[in-house]
Parts: structure tokens; C-alpha cells; sequence
């Protein structure tokens, strides 16, 4: 016999993951429009992987497979994967990507809602530190779709004239090879640039972020998350860039580039393995933002999100315990 | 809106579902021919019957005495013959049965002696045990006696706040109550605003009743202000009404007097209007029948009426697969429908599969915390979830699972369909399970040690005494044969002396009799660090034979 409440009137998890799926697509819309449907196969590739590796995990611990299959959570996991890594990689790299999320990030730490780490961002460090040479391969704008077919499927590897680095990691280059003489404000006259971030991406982050506005309409995230995201990684950006503007780059080409916006929506909005108090997630989403930047600016990586959130991830335990709420009677209230 | 309003936290707007059963008027039932009466209505202590088998009693005729410092007495709803006094079944989730009162009714309804009482003259006890002794509870559904709320305490109370907040979905009793009786309740309203000298009084009462709230409006008066508050479960909850109205908030485990509020249900107020002006005990309620029935309302309903009798003139659909006491949020699925109408009574609920759908099945809680952004007590119901699933309780207190209102917020909202209120019950049980045990466990081991005590004290006493009785003899002896003392001890010592003597000589014989085993055949080595450890041995024995010397 089932107790009280007898009513219900929630979302379940498949809505939540179908709204997140649908706040993605602008993104992938403009993504597609300025580099190519490549990306369109990465995601096949990835949502067949994760089904397949869900469904035999599930099938390996005994749970309801159709049940938690439906849930859609692999395939949410699946996008966040393809999105973040390159659109012209093999292949395998998104499967192997996609395994390592499903398999070792969710399922060894006891699938759904008991892994510590962000899946999909398990699954980038893993490759950024694996194949840091594929994954530094991104398309130039105007490869086409032959191209980028031949490149994710045939495994010959391409030349210079159709790859390109992404905004940051040109930044980064041109500061390293210029040595003291580089500027900021000449780099970013090149062919990579953009308006205001990098060629093309910045479309692609406008797009993520019309989805992003559509998870918070829907209150399926918080507005603490990607607040504190954006307006920590703005401010250290200013920061810097107000003392050095010939040695850092300004905070809109750091909110433009990257995957910060893809982060700030997406990622650190995961609830699994993020801070779950109001106080909690400002310190989560914050933290992430600044360790993201430090190792965007000063570090060998290109971008530095994954392993800024992995590092929040081992913190949330410590956040949530001391930023728990005054519960109701043990507060003061303005009264 | 002239009254400064304040907010709680969370909450859920269900369909509140209420239109349905307050298109009629409060409705009569008739008489029942057997009305099972429960002995224990209220919290506290089970009344002590009064009537024996046989009796006959009249209408409002006292059958239950309150037993106890917390109790309130029950009564004959109508005239009859007292047919069993035995346990029947319970509203109540167990099942269980409880000492009932069964009386046969006859129909003619005659009435005890009734007359007004002099309530200004009387003085507080007086009062107060007067409103215990008409049964008077609070019909909010706590049934906490009422005259024990009803006396001031250290600090003066400034506001007697009223709940017809009534925020369940369904439920409208306390909404005809106001609309058609609001004069009696104003009247018990100011009754008790006397009792605990307040200030002001405030009467709170969701904006979705206007009907109610201009009922109200009309019939209070001077100090009296009724205030339309936000439609949001659970504002009728105790607390979050106190804080809605008056910004407060009562802690767990602290009470509204310690604050200087109190807070009643508008139908307590309206039996105690009946309890005073026309003698009446709480022999009666208004009990709403709604869900999956054709004639949804609200009926005047003698404690001790079946349910059944109830729900038969709600005119219940076939597909009914189960009623409920209570609303769909905080009521309970009743184990039987033969159980009586009782005090805590507020509402009948016919369900039906798709009027109350069986929850979808419970998935792995994804820590998304839409349940903490609903909870009304402001606490963390997820991270209770998985303390209580572990077993840790200890940081489920830590986390303050008992300021939980079990108001169903969380598992009403939940996108894993985790029915977290379950949870929470379960985990309140095994923590008091333990306290209990460990209570008992403490009892045991204090009566243990307090045995223990005992019996060396008395070991201790008898030794005393005979040792004073034996120097008594002593020196009884002593008087009558003064001569003879010496040569008596001296004999009976020497012999002890020689006895020991001679233990001691058998013991040390024996000791260097004994051989060390398991030494034959050893190799050199060995024996020559047996060798070694036995002039070690006979060296700290001879030096422990041999005084040190004092320099």
C-alpha cells in the first residue's frame, strides 16, 4: 500500500533530460551552420555508444533496463561529449570517449545520481591527456562536408590548410611565439577571430546560450550556476585584462570562446555531481570559473573547464556540508 | 490588504479540487444504529470509561473521564444502550483495534440537562476543566486537548491566531463551517482571546475561499481581523500559518506561548462557542465527502458514525478502489472503512485510479534538489533521503529530519518519483526504536548496578553486625571471665599460626617439584638460554627474598 503524498505533479527525469536535450539543439543549429554537419555524425556516433554501453551496464548490475534507458540521461551525456570534443576527430575517439563516460564515470561509480564526477567531462580529460594532438585538431571554417567525413571516418589524418586551432589556443600561441612583443589586440586580428570570440563560435555560444535561458525559464537550473560561472569568469578576465591588456584577453572573448558558455549552462548545471545549496553552488560554478581560467591563461592546456570542474567535483562534499541552509525556527529572519 | 503578510519557503499548488463539495450546504446524516464510540480521541492519555455494559445513556452524557494531565473526556453522541465496550477497529493506518464504547441508538435523541455556563465568572481552571470535560480537542486534525492550550503562559500571549487556512486539496469543512456558522466561531474566538488575555486575534484563511472570507468579515468584530493569505500548500500547516501572518517562526520542539502566539482550527473555535453557550461536548463534526463520489459535500456527522454510513451518502463510484482519511497530501489510506468517524475526522476521501494514480516507479534520485526548493521547513530532503537509506541516522538528526512536517511537498514534486515522506516516517521510526531500546537498555543496566549495589551494601551491613555482636560477646566475656581471656586467644592463635606454617612449606615444596616440560632434548643453544633465564629467574628471587638494605 503506497502513503501519503498521493498526489504528484513533477516533471520526471525523461522531461528534465528532454528539455536539456531541446536547449541544445540552437547550439548545435549554429554549429552546423558555421563548421559543417560533422558534428551531426559525432552525435550519432555518441548517443549509439552511450545507449549501447548503458544498456549493458544495466543489463551487467540487474537493473530495469527500459526503465532507466528512458531516462535519457546517457544520451544528455552523449551531446555534452561530442559538443566538447573536436567535430573532425576518428571515429573511435568519440566512442572510446563515450565509453569511458558511460562505463567508468556513471556505471562503476553506480550509474545514475552516485557519480562524483562529471561524466562527460571525465571522458574529455581522459582524451585531452591521451590524444592531446587529435584533440587540438579543430576545422577551419568552410571545410566541407566531404571533408569532414573523410576525416571522422577514414582516419587519414589532414594538413594544416583544413585544420585550424581553436581561439584560445591560437591566443595562447601567438602570445608564446611572440614572446615579449606579442599583443593581444594583433592576435586577435587573425583569421581565427571573430567579433568578439572566435570565428564562428561565437554563434555557436550564443546558441547555447538561448538554450541555457530556456533551462532556467523552465526551472530546470538554477540561476546560481551559471551566474557565478559567467560573472567569475568575467571579472577575472577584467581583472587582468585591466592590468595587462596587451597580455590577456578581454572577458568577452573569454565568455565568447571556449566551451565557457557550453560550461556555464550544460556542465556545471549537472546536478549529479554538483553543489546542491543555493550558497553551495554560487562557491561550485564560481570555483570552476576561476581554476577554468587560470588554466586557460597560465596553463599548457587549451582550455581548462574539464579539469576545473573535475577538481569542483572533489570539493562538493566539503561545499554542501558547510554552505547547508538555516532550516525553518533555527534563523533570523527580518521579521 | 491592510496586513502585513510574510512568506515561508517551497510549497506546492496542487489542484485544490475543493468546488466540488461545497456547492451544497452542511448536510444532516441519519442517525446510525450503532455508533462506536473510541475511548482514546485526543493525545495524552486513553479516558477511563465511565458507563458499563448495559447502561443507558443520553445524548452528550459523559462516557470517557480524562485520565491524565493531557486527556479530554468523550461522550454519548445520542441516546441509547451501551452494547459492548471492546476493541474495534481504528481510522488509523495500522488497522489496529482500541477500546471502543458501542452504543445501540434508540432515535429519540433526548438530550442531558443542559444549561449556558456562566463562563465570565468562572475562573481559569474552572474554565479549562470545564472544555476538558466537554471533550474539546483541536479539530485541525492534532485532536491536542484544548484547555491545556488555553492556559497562558510565563510570558503574556499578544495574538490568538486562527487556521482556516484549510490548504489540502478536496477538503472544504473548515469553508462551510465559515460560511454558515461564522458567527459561533467569532464567538469562540473571542472566548478564547479572553481566556489568554491577547491582544488581537487573527483568523487566516486561503485567498480561494472569498465566500468564507466575507463571511468571516461580516460577523467579527473589534480585535478580530481576517486576513486572506496567498493560496500555497501547506499554509495551513501550524507554523507556516504563524509565519505567514505574524512573521514568527517556531522552532521544532518550541511552542507558539513561547512566542507569545496560539493558534487554534476555526472549528475548535466554533466547539467551544457550542461547548459554553449550549453545553454541548464535542459529540459532532463536519466532515467533507469528496473524490471519485456523485454527491460530493460536507455533513454534520456524529463521532462514531461508520465510515461507511458516511461514504454511502457521498454515493460512491464503483471503480472507488480506496478511501482515504484526510487529504490526498497528508492523509492516510484507511485499512478499513467499518472504522468509526472520530475527532480528527476532516474529510473522507473516495479514490480511484486515475482520480489518485499509483505513483510511477522510484528511480535513482539524480541530487537534482527540486524537493529542497519546495520543502517548507527549509531543510535538505534529499541528503535526508540517503542518510536514511544508509542508516545514518545520526546525520539525518544532524540534518534536522525531526523539524520535517511530513507535508508531502518533496515526494509531490520529486522527478524520481522517490516517495520521500516514506523515507523520512521510516527513518523517525527507527531512530525512536532506538531511543526506546536504548532507554531500556539503560533501565536494565541501571537496576543491574542498582541490585548490585544492594546486595554489598546488605553483605556489607551483615558483616557489621555480626562483627558488633561478636565484640559484644567479647566483651560480655570479658566482664564474666576477665582471668581467662589470654590463655583462651593464645592457644587458638598459636594453632592458626602453626597451620600456616605449614601451607607455606607444602606450597614451596611443591613449587620446586615442579619440572619444566617440553625441555628434553633440546640443542645446546636452547638450553643454554633456558640456563640463562633460570639463573636470571633464582637471581630476582633471591633478591626479592633478601631486603634491600637501607643506607
Amino acid at each position: 500500500m503506497s502513503h501519503s503524498p498521493y498526489l504528484r505533479d513533477s516533471r520526471s527525469v525523461r522531461q528534465i533530460m528532454l528539455h536539456v536535450l531541446a536547449a541544445l539543439l540552437p547550439g548545435i543549429a549554429a554549429y552546423v551552420w558555421q563548421f559543417g554537419a560533422g558534428i551531426l555524425l559525432q552525435l550519432l556516433l555518441a548517443s549509439l555508444t552511450a545507449v549501447a554501453a548503458e544498456a549493458a551496464m544495466l543489463k551487467l548490475r540487474g537493473k530495469p533496463i527500459g526503465l532507466y534507458l528512458g531516462d535519457l540521461s546517457a544520451i544528455v551525456t552523449a551531446w555534452l561529449i561530442a559538443l566538447s570534443l573536436p567535430p573532425i576527430g576518428p571515429w573511435w575517439m568519440i566512442v572510446v570517449a563515450t565509453l569511458c563516460a558511460i562505463v567508468v564515470a556513471k556505471h562503476l561509480y553506480g550509474g545514475l545520481g552516485q557519480n562524483p564526477f562529471n561524466p562527460a567531462m571525465v571522458a574529455f580529460c581522459v582524451m585531452i591527456v591521451a590524444f592531446p594532438s587529435l584533440m587540438s585538431q579543430w576545422p577551419a571554417a568552410g571545410l566541407d562536408l566531404s571533408q569532414q567525413l573523410d576525416l571522422i571516418l577514414g582516419g587519414s589524418r589532414p594538413l594544416d590548410a583544413i585544420t585550424a586551432a581553436t581561439p584560445l589556443d591560437a591566443l595562447r600561441t601567438g602570445l608564446r611565439t611572440g614572446g615579449a612583443d606579442a599583443r593581444v589586440a594583433e592576435i586577435v586580428q587573425g583569421p581565427a577571430f571573430g567579433l568578439i570570440g572566435g570565428s564562428g563560435w561565437e554563434w555557436v555560444a550564443a546558441g547555447f546560450a538561448l538554450g541555457g535561458i530556456h533551462l532556467l525559464w523552465q526551472r530546470i537550473i538554477s540561476w546560481h550556476l551559471p551566474a557565478a560561472f559567467l560573472l567569475t569568469m568575467a571579472l577575472t578576465a577584467l581583472l587582468l585584462w585591466g592590468m595587462h591588456p596587451e597580455r590577456f584577453a578581454s572577458p568577452l572573448l573569454h565568455l565568447a570562446s571556449g566551451g565557457t558558455l557550453l560550461a556555464a549552462f550544460f556542465i556545471v548545471t549537472d546536478p549529479v555531481s554538483g553543489a546542491t545549496t543555493p550558497k553551495g553552488k554560487l562557491v561550485f560554478a564560481g570555483g570552476a570559473a576561476f581554476i577554468a581560467y587560470m588554466i586557460r591563461s597560465f596553463g599548457n592546456y587549451p582550455d581548462g573547464i574539464a579539469f576545473a570542474v573535475l577538481l569542483m567535483n572533489i570539493c562538493v562534499p566539503l561545499i554542501d556540508m558547510y554552505t547547508q541552509p538555516a532550516v525553518f525556527g533555527h534563523k533570523r529572519r527580518s521579521s | 490588504m491592510l496586513h502585513k503578510l510574510f512568506t515561508f519557503h517551497g510549497g506546492v499548488r496542487p489542484d485544490s479540487r475543493k468546488s466540488d463539495s461545497t456547492q451544497a450546504p452542511i448536510a444532516a446524516l441519519p442517525l446510525p444504529a450503532e455508533l462506536v464510540v473510541p475511548l482514546h480521541q485526543s493525545i495524552g492519555g486513553t479516558p477511563r470509561p465511565l458507563v458499563r455494559v448495559g447502561d443507558r445513556v443520553l445524548k452528550g452524557e459523559r462516557i470517557g473521564a480524562a485520565e491524565g494531565a493531557v486527556s479530554a473526556a468523550v461522550h454519548a453522541p445520542t441516546s441509547g444502550i451501551v452494547k459492548a465496550i471492546e476493541p474495534r477497529t481504528m481510522p488509523h493506518p495500522s488497522g489496529l483495534p482500541a477500546s471502543c464504547v458501542v452504543i445501540e441508538t434508540d432515535g429519540e435523541e433526548r438530550w442531558i440537562e443542559r444549561e449556558p455556563v456562566p463562563w465570565k465568572s468562572m475562573k481559569g481552571d474552572e474554565l479549562r476543566d470545564f472544555l476538558r470535560d466537554t471533550g474539546i480537542v483541536g479539530l485541525g486534525g492534532a485532536t491536542f486537548p484544548s484547555h491545556i492550550k488555553l492556559r497562558p503562559g510565563a510570558k503574556p500571549t499578544h495574538t490568538l491566531v486562527l487556521n482556516g487556512a484549510e490548504c489540502e486539496p478536496f477538503i472544504t469543512c473548515d469553508d462551510l463551517l465559515m460560511r454558515e456558522r461564522a458567527g459561533e466561531i467569532i464567538r469562540g474566538a473571542g472566548i478564547m482571546a479572553q481566556m489568554l488575555a491577547v491582544e488581537r486575534v487573527l483568523i487566516g484563511v486561503e485567498d480561494n475561499k472569498p465566500d468564507a472570507i466575507a463571511a468571516m468579515r461580516a460577523a467579527a468584530g473589534d480585535g478580530i481581523e481576517v486576513v486572506a493569505i496567498p493560496t500555497l500548500y501547506p499554509a495551513g500547516g501550524e507554523k507556516q500559518l504563524l509565519r505567514v501572518l505574524t512573521g514568527v517562526e517556531v522552532p521544532a520542539g518550541r511552542r507558539p506561548l513561547d512566542f507569545g502566539l496560539q493558534c487554534f482550527n476555526v472549528g475548535t473555535a466554533y466547539r467551544v462557542a457550542r461547548a459554553i453557550d449550549q453545553a454541548e461536548p464535542l459529540i459532532s463534526r463536519v466532515v467533507t465527502v469528496a473524490g471519485n463520489v456523485d454527491r460530493p459535500g460536507n455533513f454534520e456527522v456524529l463521532i462514531g458514525t461508520p465510515i461507511d454510513a458516511l461514504l454511502a451518502a457521498g454515493r460512491p463510484r464503483p471503480d472507488t478502489d480506496r478511501v482515504l482519511m484526510g487529504g490526498p497530501m497528508m492523509g492516510f489510506a484507511l485499512p478499513s472503512t467499518a472504522a468509526p468517524v472520530v475527532k480528527a475526522t476532516n474529510c473522507v476521501l473516495a479514490g480511484s485510479p486515475s482520480l489518485l494514480p499509483p505513483p510511477p516507479p522510484e528511480m535513482a534520485c539524480i541530487r537534482c534538489g527540486t524537493c529542497a526548493a519546495h520543502c517548507p521547513a527549509d531543510l535538505q530532503p534529499f541528503e535526508l533521503y540517503w542518510f536514511g537509506r544508509s542508516h545514518n541516522f545520526g546525520k539525518a538528526q544532524e540534518y534536522h529530519l525531526f523539524d520535517c512536517i511530513e507535508c508531502g511537498c518533496c515526494s509531490y514534486v520529486c522527478p524520481s518519483h522517490i516517495p520521500l515522506v516514506d523515507y523520512f516516517r521510516f527513518t523517525k521510526g527507527e531512530i525512536w526504536a532506538r531511543e526506546r531500546e536504548k532507554a531500556a537498555a539503560d533501565l536494565a543496566r541501571e537496576r543491574f548496578e542498582a541490585r548490585n549495589e544492594r546486595q554489598e551494601r546488605e553483605k556489607r551491613e551483615k558483616a557489621e553486625r555480626l562483627a558488633a555482636k561478636a565484640e559484644a560477646t567479647r566483651k560480655k566475656l570479658a566482664t564474666t571471665e576477665p582471668t581467662g581471656e589470654a590463655a583462651a586467644a593464645s592457644p587458638a592463635e598459636e594453632a592458626k599460626k602453626a597451620l600456616i606454617a605449614a601451607a607455606l612449606e607444602r606450597a614451596k615444596q611443591q613449587k620446586s617439584s615442579v619440572k619444566p616440560r617440553n625441555t628434553d632434548n633440546l640443542p645446546a643453544d636452547k638450553q643454554a638460554e633456558i640456563d640463562q633465564i633460570e639463573a636470571r629467574r633464582a637471581g630476582a628471587e633471591g633478591r626479592t627474598v633478601e631486603p634491600p638494605e637501607t643506607p
